[in-house]
């Protein structure tokens, strides 16, 4: 599995696509013209993302202005030692994000590349685990809004129901961004090179920086709320 | 598909240079499969064309059986809950499946590439993956009719669609849900094509004015399609996990779902009119053969419309309760954002001083659209006053207010670009004399649809409802049959349109002697758009109205110099 | 007045203070957009035939020093002209905030598919309110399910109700007669059909007919104790889960049957329907009800259709609904301020350029 200097050198040529391969220009400028825009292309579709977010947490900030004293109770009720274990391994995850998409760019960087995004992967997948256990451990304890729910303050079911809604939305987000580097991974296993000087590299893992991003935002709201002091 | 056996190596007319070239974007392939899988924006175009044919023609077949309904006061065609789901129908099909990605998907698609002298779109494959969503979304909210209606409005107003309505509103919502995120494609591919394939000489400043406005429609796109979307999720939820969030027995907030709601439907009316006031600025200049008065000021109104677009909602909820100082903060902006649309109106009008004005059926198009368009927008200005929307809010005046701008404006544009460009698209005239009739029969039938409803809604008639006070009967028997002459005129295009397909003279590559970029090619044009590398040298709309009547002479393309 | 501009037909009735203002704000609005209708397609009509395609009449370039001239000039005439309307409807609508301090206080609530209001002496009718004309009256609306809309047009006057909330408006009639109650807000099946009458009468017809009023006697007390004590309100009530008609105001009322069949409400149908419920079910409703065969006394079937005949509207659920009284919601009148006071803030966040005076959290 050598990643040969006859590799390299067609890099432009094999990741050029249309349209931007029409483009008449300089393989190397119009490669580099494509690059731009599909990294362009998915700041937009972040930005589309962060006024979906955006929606979310305006409903959770008009939700507990006006219940402030319920929503402090229940944000004691969430199990805190799992979301603290998940914040650090979502916060790690991001790191070998970036690291794999600095070394896709580099020559001879390939171990380098593919292991932090097996390592992205990974803690992805160990943040879903950790997540499933607090679920199981939630619905244990009566927390899912409904009949038998466990706390008595009336707007608590409010708040876990932007528990559940937030979590779960973030977690098909997280799953979404685990599918896409499984993809950059099994692709580049089946045809060495391919993620070499790839643009999809950057934007899937511009994508996974998102997710992170919220579930910083997350964290606050959902488990240190009601605790300070 | 569509009869496309035209062949672009015969050119209709010996005077144009034959380069050439190789077959058109229709005659590459003409397998199920080579449509249904191309990456091609032209044939792409097509494919939303013919899904939103067929959605306009289920809503109108819904507003048919309302205004057949609203013919007298009883209720003695349908049944009640029946005229709920109707009306329901209506507005989230005309809404969601033909109003907003009527203009954008179809033309934006087929001529935003072409204009800015692009091969396609920057994502190709991202373009036909969203209309594959926008057909599952209208097919999932079909199925929601099928399995048997839904009734909440096209609004979906908590708490009746989440704890109160026994129809099948999660499958509805899913089905717009899923249909936002074709939107947000189609205006991230957009937004990133015309940052990037411009051709060179196409500076920002030179783009034709229907580039800007689906550059701006695509904004909105991208920034209030995921508001909607994720109030839909959150009234899946609650319908279907039973999690308390607007419900207000359990502590939540309808009206956080108004406004949420309307912080993306109110931007939702400007994608449907930013894209027309962008097909009838190429319009009105090619039959007015005048360059448009101000340009640049007619781009930074459509920036400044899109952008005060956003912060206007709450004038749809003066009723619902707000704040004195709310309400006349949102008055105040809603006043504001009317202001870009009077300029436009005013420059448009301005375009045709010292023109050489041929009545060719696009432009009667375009003609009825500004006067619609002017009768829509002052209506407005009422809506936009506290004292007068608190009366006639949800009343037939909010009808007739929205169906000038959203029917009478969009839609009128919609059939003025569709013939306009339709030798472009298909390589084939339809019939004039029929075009012009359809186009004054349509502007005939909809003021007689649509303007008594004004009358109707001051004197009090309520939106939305089955059966009504007799005394307002005698604008709902005009309003009805006005729709019978409308739904007629709606029904012509499609007959003679797709005559014109079969037995349609060829068409020039430039009929219309117009000066946009798309014109610089082949009618159809070839899969790669243009032979050879357009390069822009002059602002848009180069027309001369001093030059020799009846027309200009004919443009003749020549490589590496167009425009 | 400007108001002859329209002829009488054109016209809403008119009966309420804040009718004429808005009467007075619409006709001049109508005024200035005739006139820019004109002015548009005139000038449209105009160039259209003048530089019609072959006319003789001169083209070449404008200076393009006049065309900005132009364009500049309009735009500052637009925004003048809209900024001048928004000032004028803006202050119509300041000075109309406040009622009266002696107004009449009216309770309404909306239900699917009705009205009930109660006036000050407790008096409650259902999709009717009777008022006097000259008096300032304060309505406080709420709703037992969905959001409905208090509508009567020829007050110009128009309020959701929203369930769990509060809110407030008022107006001051100035013609006695029969005017139009109607919902303006989609609340399902019978929307269309949510209407009632506002009758305005003259003050010493009001104060008679305030005393003949019915008080409700001590049958329909004990029903109203059944109708919960044997759960019959666990179905038929407003905030039941389980698909039931609601039986207020059904009394005297022709209901379709299943079948296409009506059915007239009278005390054998009451009674009827309490022992063979499956015999005639209302149209749209599944057959669910068990019988009460032996379940209950004839007394106790008296005392139910007395309940039912008498109404099965208590009012004090607008105490018991646990009114949170909406502070996005000011009535007209009121300063946030003062509604503050008293008052724990709805969501604040939701009222762009409203001092949030509520209490913060943390």
């Amino acid at each position: 599995m050598s990643t040969g200097g006859d590799v390299l050198d067609k890099t432009p040529e094999r990741h050029l696509r249309e349209p931007w391969d029409e483009l008449r220009l300089p393989e190397g400028r119009a490669f580099s013209y494509q690059r731009a825009g599909a990294t362009f292309g998915i700041w937009v579709f972040i930005a589309s993302e962060v006024l979906f977010f955006g929606a979310l947490f305006l409903l959770y900030t008009a939700m507990r202005l006006e219940h402030a004293a319920d929503f402090a109770v229940a944000a004691r009720e969430t199990n805190i030692v799992y979301g603290t274990l998940n914040t650090a391994l979502l916060l790690t995850s991001g790191l070998f994000a970036a690291t794999a998409s600095q070394a896709s760019e580099q020559e001879g960087c390939r171990r380098l590349t593919l292991g932090c995004l097996t390592a992205t992967v990974l803690l992805g997948l160990a943040f879903m685990v950790v997540k499933g256990l607090e679920y199981r451990e939630d619905i244990e304890r009566h927390l899912v809004p409904g009949a038998d729910f466990a706390l008595k303050a009336p707007a608590t079911q409010l708040f876990f129901g932007f528990y559940w809604l937030s979590t779960a939305i973030h977690a098909i987000h997280l799953s979404i961004g685990i599918g896409l580097v499984v993809r950059l991974i099994w692709k580049e296993w089946r045809a060495p090179g391919f993620l070499f000087e790839n643009p999809q590299v950057e934007v899937a893992m511009l994508y996974w920086g998102f997710v992170d991003m919220i579930w910083i935002v997350l964290y606050p709201m959902l488990y240190l709320g009601g605790r300070g002091g | 598909m569509s009869g496309a056996s035209s062949d672009a190596s015969t050119l209709a007319n010996p005077r144009e240079l034959d380069l050439g070239l190789p077959v058109s974007y229709l005659g590459d392939g003409y397998s199920v499969a080579s449509w249904l899988f191309t990456t091609d924006h032209k044939r792409i175009a097509i494919l939303y064309a013919l899904s939103i044919t067929f959605f306009f023609f289920i809503g109108g077949a819904a507003a048919t059986l309302v205004r057949l309904e609203l013919f007298t006061p009883q209720g003695d065609v349908v049944g009640a809950d029946t005229y709920n789901k109707l009306f329901s129908l209506h507005g989230i099909v005309m809404v969601w499946f033909f109003l907003i990605p009527s203009i954008p998907t179809t033309m934006g698609n087929f001529l935003l590439p072409l204009m800015i002298g692009a091969r396609d779109l920057a994502f190709p494959k991202l373009n036909l993956i969203s209309w594959y969503l926008n057909m599952a979304g209208g097919l999932l909210t079909l199925a929601a009719v099928l399995a048997g209606g839904i009734d909440t409005g096209w609004t979906f107003y908590v708490p009746y669609s989440t704890v109160f309505s026994n129809t099948f509103v999660t499958l509805a919502v899913l089905g717009v849900f899923v249909s936002g995120f074709s939107t947000i494609a189609t205006g991230v591919n957009f937004i990133a094509t015309v940052h990037f394939l411009r051709a060179p000489g196409m500076t920002w400043f030179r783009l034709p004015l229907f580039v800007w406005s689906m550059y701006t429609t695509s904004l909105i796109f991208v920034l209030a399609t995921p508001v909607l979307a994720l109030t839909l999720v959150l009234v899946i939820a609650e319908r279907t996990f039973n999690l308390p969030i607007f419900d207000p027995a359990r502590g939540g907030d309808p009206i956080l779902f108004q406004h949420l709601f309307w912080f993306y439907s109110h931007p939702a009316v400007y994608i449907m009119i930013l894209p027309a006031m962008g097909v009838i600025s190429e319009v009105i200049t090619c039959y007015a053969r005048r360059r448009i008065f101000g340009y640049s000021f007619m781009v930074y109104a459509l920036v400044a419309i899109a952008v005060i677009g956003f912060f206007t909602w709450g004038h749809h909820m003066f009723t619902s309760g707000m704040s004195p100082f709310a309400a006349l903060v949102f008055s105040f902006l809603s006043f504001i954002v009317a202001v870009p649309s009077a300029i436009k109106v005013f420059n448009w009008t301005a375009t045709l001083y010292r023109g050489q004005i041929g009545f060719e059926s696009p432009m009667l198009y375009a003609l009825g659209f500004l006067g619609l368009f002017t009768m829509g927008g002052l209506t407005g200005l009422f809506l936009a006053s506290v004292p007068i929307d608190v009366h006639v809010q949800d009343t037939y005046f909010v009808v007739a207010h929205f169906h000038y701008i959203m029917v009478g404006a969009s839609v009128s544009a919609y059939f003025a670009g569709l013939h306009f460009w339709w030798p472009k698209v298909t390589g084939r005239m339809y019939p004039e004399g029929w075009a012009r009739f359809a186009a004054l029969l349509m502007f005939f039938g909809f003021n007689l649809t649509f303007f008594p409803q004004f009358i109707a809604g001051y004197l009090g008639m309520p939106r939305r409802y089955y059966t009504y006070p007799p005394e307002f009967q005698v604008w709902n028997v005009l309003s009805s049959s006005g729709a019978a002459v409308l739904a007629a005129a709606y029904l012509m295009p499609l007959g003679y349109l797709t005559w014109s397909l079969f037995y349609g003279a060829r068409a020039l590559n430039d009929p219309w002697n117009a000066s946009g970029l798309e014109w610089r090619t082949t009618s159809p044009p070839p899969r790669q758009n243009f032979f050879g590398n357009p390069q822009v040298l002059a602002p848009p709309y180069d027309y001369h109205p001093e030059a020799t009547p009846p027309g200009d002479e004919s443009r003749i393309a020549e490589e590496g110099a167009l425009t | 007045m400007l108001d002859a501009l329209i002829p009488a037909f054109l016209r809403p009735e008119s009966a309420s203070v804040q009718a004429a203002k808005v009467d007075a704000i619409f006709i001049g609005l109508l005024l200035i957009s005739s006139a820019i209708v004109l002015l548009v397609v005139g000038l449209v009509l105009t160039f259209a035939i003048r530089f019609r395609r072959g006319s003789s009449a001169k083209r070449g370039e404008m200076p393009s020093l006049v065309s900005r001239e132009f364009e500049i000039g309009w735009t500052a005439a637009t925004l003048f002209i809209f900024v001048f309307i928004f000032w004028w409807a803006a202050s119509v609508e300041i000075a109309a905030f406040s009622p009266p301090k002696d107004a009449i206080e009216i309770h309404v609530v909306g239900k699917q598919w009705m009205w009930k209001t109660q006036g000050p002496s407790g008096t409650r009718e259902i999709n009717e309110l009777h008022v006097p004309v000259g008096a300032p009256v304060r309505l406080l609306l709420t709703s037992q399910d969905v959001i409905h809309s208090f509508y009567v047009p020829a007050f110009r006057l128009k309020r959701d109700a929203l369930p769990y909330q509060q809110t407030e408006t008022w107006f001051q009639a100035t013609r006695t007669g029969t005017y139009h109650l109607l919902c303006t807000e989609y609340c399902g099946t019978d929307h269309s059909r949510m209407l009632g009458r506002v009758i305005v009468m003259e003050p010493q017809d009001y104060a008679r007919w305030l005393t003949r009023q019915p008080e409700r006697d001590g049958l329909a007390e004990l029903g109203e104790r059944l109708f919960s004590e044997r759960g019959c309100s666990g179905c038929h009530n407003a905030g039941s889960k389980v698909h039931a008609p609601a039986l207020a105001g059904i009394w005297g009322q022709s209901v379709p049957l299943e079948g296409g069949r009506m059915a007239s409400v009278d005390e054998a149908y009451i009674r009827d329907s309490i022992l063979q419920p499956q015999r005639d079910v209302v149209a749209g409703y599944e057959p669910i009800m068990p019988s009460y065969e032996g379940k209950l006394s004839d007394g106790e079937i008296q005392a139910l259709t007395a309940y039912i005949r008498h109404g099965t509207d208590r009012f004090d659920l607008i105490g018991s609904l646990d009114l949170a009284p909406a502070q996005n919601i000011c009535a007209p009148g009121q300063t946030p301020q003062d509604a503050a006071s008293n008052q724990t803030l709805r969501s604040p966040a939701m009222v762009p350029g409203a001092p949030a005076s509520g209490e913060t959290p943390q």
